[in-house]
Order: C-alpha cells, then structure tokens, then sequence
C-alpha cells in the first residue's frame, strides 16, 4: 500500500526495527503502561471524538438522509459559497462539475470528478463544514447533504437515501484514478560541473507581472489577481 | 551600585549608600527633565504638546534621553557617525522588563510574515510566508514562522486541552499537557515545508519574491515526547499499522501516517526554539514529522488513533495529491525532496555594489542530511560547489555560501542541492517534463534568479 524511501535512517532504523517487531508480541504486554500518566478512555469519551470515517463505511453512525433533504439544507447553509450547482463563488472551491478534465491544460478537481471515496464527503462536511460553523450538522443533515452533493455531481439519482449501508457503496468517477504508492524520486538530475549546456534561454520572467504583494513596509492588501 | 571588581569590594552596597544613589539617580531625572522640557519650548507648539502628552519626560530619568533625541533628530543624527558621539552614548535606555517579553528592534518592523491576498478566499483558510531574504543562520524565529490554517488560529487554553490515544491499543489514554510533559523529552531541529511551497509558478514564473517563491518553509528546535514513546505506553495491537492525527481546530484537520514513520522519528512537541509552541504553530501541542509534507504536522493536536488501514480523509484526496498530465494522481507522497535557494541577492536583496559578494542560500532534504550544494552564476552552464555551514543536520535547514565577484555584468543565478541518498535536485523543465504543469504540490526545481546590470534581481525561468 505504500512504500517508504530508503531514508537514512541510522540506529533510529533498528530500533524501530525491534519496536516493529517486539510491539505486538511480547512487548507491548510488558511495556504499555510503564508510566501509567493519564487516565484512561472511556468507551463513551471515545465514541464522542473518534469522528473519523474511512472508505469501508467504518465510523459511519445510524441516521439517514435524502437528496430533497440536502437540498433544503445546502441552500440555506452551502450555496452561498459554494454555489447552488456547485460551482463556487469566487475563490470557494467548487464541488461539482469538471468531469474529464484531469488531463486537459486546466483540470477541475471537485467531488465528482476529482474525489476517489464518497466516504471522504460525509467525513470532511461533518468535521468542518459549513465554514463558519463547524461541526453544528446533525448526522441526518450530514447524509442528506453528503447524498446532494453526489446527486449535483449525477453519482446518485433524485430518489437516493444516504445511510451507513448505501454510502460505503457508491463508487465515485475517480475511484481508480489514484496510485498509493510514492512513485518517487521520479525525477533526478546529474550532476555536471563544466559545460553543461550550449544554449541559456529565459522562457519566462516575474518582471512586469503585477503579481507580488509588496515586501516592504506594512501588510498589503492590494493585489487581488 | 558601584562598578565592582577587585576582591575586597564589599559584597553589595550598604543601606546609606543604596539611599544616597537613589538620592542622585532622582537629582539627575530632575535635571534631565528640565533640561528636555527646556528643550521642548524650542519645539514648535503643536510639537512640543505632543512631546508633553508624551508624557516620556516624566516617566523616569531612563525615558528623558530618549525623549531628548527625538527633540532635536537632526541635529543629533549629524553627531552620530565618527568622529561625532551618537545620542545613545549620551543617555541612557530604559531598564529590564520594559519589554517583559521582548521584541524586535522597530528598526526591523518589515520584517514580519505577509500573505498574497489573491492566494485564496480569505485569511481563515489561508498561508502566510516566511521573510527568508532576512533570515540569518537557520533557525526561524517563533514569530516568523509561516502560517498554514484552515480554520483560523484557534485560542487553546492548555489545561482544559487533552490528547486522546486509542483505536487499535491495548490501554487507549487521555493525556492532560502535563501528562504529556512528564514523559523523556527530546529535541530536534526539523524544517517543515507546505508542499505547495513555490506551487504558483509551475505554469511559469508569476511572483518577484524570494519570500512569496519559497517562504512556505520554516526550521526550528521542536521538543517534545518521541511517538514512538506514546504508542509503546499505550501498546499497539498486533493488527495495527496505520496511525490518524486530527487537530482541535474547526477544521479538525487528519492526516493517515504509516506505523512505520510514526515509530521512526515523529514526535509530539510541545515546545519551539526553547519556549511553549506558538498558537500558530499549534499550542499546546503538534505533531512533527521530520521531512514530510507539513501538512502531516498536525497541529492542535487532539487525537491520535492506531487502525488497520489509511482513512483516506481529504487532505490525502481532494488535496496532497499530485496530478499528472495523464489525469491520474499520485497520493502518498509524503516525503519533501531535495531543494535550494539563493537568499541572497534575490529580488528582496538586490546588488548595491560591484565586487566581491557572498552568494547565500538555503537547502534541505525530507530524506536526511544535505551533502554538496553547487551554485552557477551563467544558468547552469557551468557550477562551484559552494561551502556548507554548519551544523548540517538531517531534515533541518542547512546554510550554504559562496564568494562571488560581480562585475556588473548580466548574471543567472541558480542553486542545486545533492542530498546524502544522491538525489540531485531537478531544473524546472525535467521535473515539468515529467510532472506537467497541474500537480501543484512538490516543485522543488531549481530556481533562477536574473541579476540585471544595475543589480536588481528577478524571478525567471529558463527554457
Ligand atoms: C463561508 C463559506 C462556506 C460555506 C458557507 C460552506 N463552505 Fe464548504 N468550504 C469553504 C472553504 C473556504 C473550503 C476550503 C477549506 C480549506 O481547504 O481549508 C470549503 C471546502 C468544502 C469542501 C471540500 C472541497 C474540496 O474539493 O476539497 C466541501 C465538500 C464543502 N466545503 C462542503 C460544504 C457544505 C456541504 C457546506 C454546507 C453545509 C459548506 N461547505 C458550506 C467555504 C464554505
């Protein structure tokens, strides 16, 4: 699943080495607790902040909600940013549209084209959003939005009802879009000392281009694109 | 107390003597005073109101000799250079703990973080860059360290702070801060970079600024506990291999991390160059990952959680991922490759004089020490390998120098870092070559700085 780098890692390598190994069998009998500060979690502290939901539905919680449901809720709470298609005011980002674009000369990465796990959008709304209030949303909003946001992007029809058993299963554009392993480095130089080329040409240059904020005097705010 | 130094001075000033001091030390406040308020009638009358209401006159003896140079600035600032005897020679400064806790020189008031308000929507989810055309060595200072928040800087009160450790453990625990600081500490000096630094100019070359250009990258002395330390005490179980960090914020920002990494060389700091973490900086407690992407370095931290697999949360989807020209994405890509750049000259720092000038740079690498950095003054042609400073520590910043005679002549300025895996930072075109122009995250390429006849520097980049 992932690959770590030949870091140089020194005598941290082996000890980490012995820790990987001895952890699960007999160290970690002997040595949890060593210290023994804190208090431990109860099972209800932890159900309150373990909020997080991966991709297999692990972490969704009981509640349901439809796709009229988040529509009410999305334009009370999300359209002003977001748009009500989706499509993002100003500089918020857009959650809908850009299919096929990945590889074109200007991508749109949003929800439907972009998102590998529709887990990830009940996840991300229910931690943070919306902006300005995070973590008010019911679970029941949450689906409902989480159902919205997937029927703007046409992953799920008009009549879908997000649950913990539906929302594992839907299967985003994108899902196969990504590799998980660092392919890296995947590009490296030489190095050459004399001679290295024939020809230096500036292709491009900052000068002229309006773009940087000052870096004197006080903050500015001027430049806006 | 008198200046004190053969061996049988007295131990310290006796009663009558302390009383006669202070007696004089008031003596001279009154004749400093009616000296500066004499001074003052000198002043134009809206002048001298404002100089009264000041009220520096009479807030000690200390205070009237500052008082004093701002009457008569220019007359003063005449005497200050040989062989005149400048004004702070002539009086004296205000005592200890003016400033309880201190601050810059206002003489260095531009030196403070900015942003580009363009960058983004607004200042709650936003960057802030660090000014590393003023930065000496290669520590950042607490208060210039840059910003990334997604939820605005969130005010912790650290006693009713916990960090939460369970999932796949056999004791899941919740540490008060102080907990947290009774374990062994450790300290380690670790730059952290976005790894958006320098993203605006995959297209081409946009901003003339070293700070805006590559400011998303600080370096400081983290102490805390080690990870490792954490999940040992609370004993992961056989089946887990994947750790989550989520921060306290309103963003509640998570990232998965690899067992692996997290028993390696993470730690869960509570500490910055000596004192308690900044608020931006995550107060009162982040993780570090040494030479990962700084978005994995959680800050406020809350939770950490041991699973069988990665939760695929959105800062490794929707965002972290790198585009490829063929549509697909690399995720994962946690580690910061091998990169440098000239400090100095750079648009902030431009030539004021032909001769000989010290080219400086910063380099570093997520996968260890910086070996060799080669600077060229001809666009790559031809190389020097330039001196490492020390210390040269592994995934901390490193500072790199090379004397250079400018004639005044047109120069293209480049850097190129080789870390101890071999790895030999790329130009621009073969890492677009490879990467196209949409990944937007780990541009770690070589960076071109133009030096124009009259000394000025601009950002381009070569064909
Ligand atoms: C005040 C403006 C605002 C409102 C209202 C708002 N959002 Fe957002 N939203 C943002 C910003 C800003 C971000 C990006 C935050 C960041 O990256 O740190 C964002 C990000 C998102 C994303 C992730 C986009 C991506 O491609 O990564 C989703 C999904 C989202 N919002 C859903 C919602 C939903 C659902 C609501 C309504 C409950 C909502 N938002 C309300 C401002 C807003």
């Amino acid at each position: 699943m992932f690959n770590l780098h030949k870091t140089p890692r020194l005598f941290a390598g082996t000890w980490c080495g012995i820790l990987l190994a001895s952890i699960p069998l007999v160290g970690a009998a002997e040595q949890a607790g060593h210290y023994g500060y804190g208090e431990s979690a109860t099972d209800e502290q932890i159900a309150a902040w373990d909020i997080d939901i991966r991709p297999d539905g692990m972490g969704l919680p009981e509640g349901s909600g439809t796709v009229d449901e988040g529509m009410s809720v999305y334009e009370a709470q999300c359209a002003s940013c977001h748009g009500a298609f989706g499509e993002g005011m100003e500089r918020y980002p857009k959650l809908a549209g850009g299919d096929d674009s990945l590889a074109e000369d200007r991508p749109e990465k949003t929800v439907g084209s972009y998102w590998p796990y529709a887990s990830t959008l009940w996840d991300y709304i229910h931690r943070t959003m919306p902006f300005f209030a995070p973590q008010s949303l019911s679970d029941d909003q949450v689906y409902a939005l989480t159902a919205y946001v997937l029927n703007l992007n046409y992953i799920v029809d008009g009549d879908f009802v997000a649950n913990r058993e539906t929302l594992p299963k839907v299967v985003m554009p994108n899902q196969d879009g990504f590799t998980w392993e660092d392919p890296r480095p995947v590009v490296s130089n030489e190095r050459c000392m004399k001679d290295c080329k024939d020809e230096v040409n500036v292709a491009d240059s900052a000068a002229g281009k309006d773009l940087t904020p000052s870096t004197t005097g006080p903050l500015d705010e001027g430049i806006m694109e | 107390m008198p200046h004190c130094v053969s061996a049988d001075c007295p131990e310290r000033a006796s009663k009558e003597e302390e009383t006669n001091m202070f007696g004089k030390l008031r003596q001279l406040h009154r004749d400093l005073t009616k000296i500066a308020l004499a001074e003052s009638d000198r002043l134009p009358a809206a002048e001298r109101r404002r100089f009264l209401r000041s009220g520096l006159f009479t807030a000690g003896g200390a205070m009237v000799g500052g008082a004093l140079a701002g009457v008569a600035p220019k007359a003063l600032a005449a005497t200050q250079y040989p062989p005149g005897i400048p004004p702070w020679t002539r009086s004296l400064g205000p005592g200890v703990v003016t400033d309880p806790y201190g601050l810059p020189s206002p003489f260095e008031k531009e030196v403070i973080r900015r942003n580009v308000p363009w960058l983004t929507a607004d200042k709650i989810s936003s960057i802030s860059f660090t000014p590393l055309q003023h930065l000496k060595g290669i520590i950042t200072p607490n208060g210039l360290f840059f910003e990334r928040h997604h939820a605005g800087r969130p005010e912790i009160d650290p006693q009713q702070h916990r960090l939460m450790i369970h999932g796949l453990v056999e004791r899941p625990i919740i540490l008060s801060m102080e907990d947290l600081q009774r374990f062994p500490s450790v300290s380690q000096i670790n730059f952290i970079e976005c790894p958006a630094n320098g993203g605006m100019e995959w297209r081409g070359a946009q901003l003339n600024s070293l700070q805006f250009l590559h400011g998303m990258v600080s370096c400081a002395e983290w102490t805390g506990v080690r990870l490792s330390t954490l999940l040992q005490e609370v004993g992961i179980k056989t089946e887990g291999k994947w750790l989550l960090a989520e921060g306290a914020d309103g963003a509640a920002m998570t990232r998965s991390i690899p067992l692996e990494k997290a028993l390696d060389d993470v730690i869960v700091a509570y500490a910055q160059n000596g004192e308690a973490l900044r608020r931006e900086q995550g107060y009162p407690v982040r993780l570090v990952v040494p030479g990962w992407e700084g978005n994995t370095h959680v800050k406020w931290l809350r939770r950490l959680e041991v699973g069988d697999k990665p939760w695929m949360q959105r800062e490794e989807t929707s965002k972290y991922t790198d585009l490829m020209p063929d549509g697909t994405a690399h995720g994962f890509t946690w580690v910061m490759d091998a990169k440098s750049v000239i400090t100095s000259p750079c648009p902030e720092m431009p030539l004021q004089d032909k001769g000989i000038h010290q080219i400086e740079g910063l380099a570093w690498s997520g996968r260890g020490k910086v070996k060799t950095v080669d600077v060229s003054v001809d666009g790559g042609r031809n190389w020097q390998q330039a001196q490492l400073r020390e210390p040269v520590m592994s995934k901390s910043l490193t500072r790199f120098a090379l004397e250079w005679k400018w004639e005044g002549n047109p120069a293209l300025l480049q850097s190129r870092v080789i870390d101890e895996t071999g790895y030999v930072q790329p130009t621009l075109a073969q890492l677009r070559q490879v990467r196209g122009s949409n990944s937007i995250y780990h541009k770690n390429s070589i960076q071109t700085w133009q030096v124009n006849a009259d000394g000025s520097v601009v950002n381009v980049q070569l064909a």
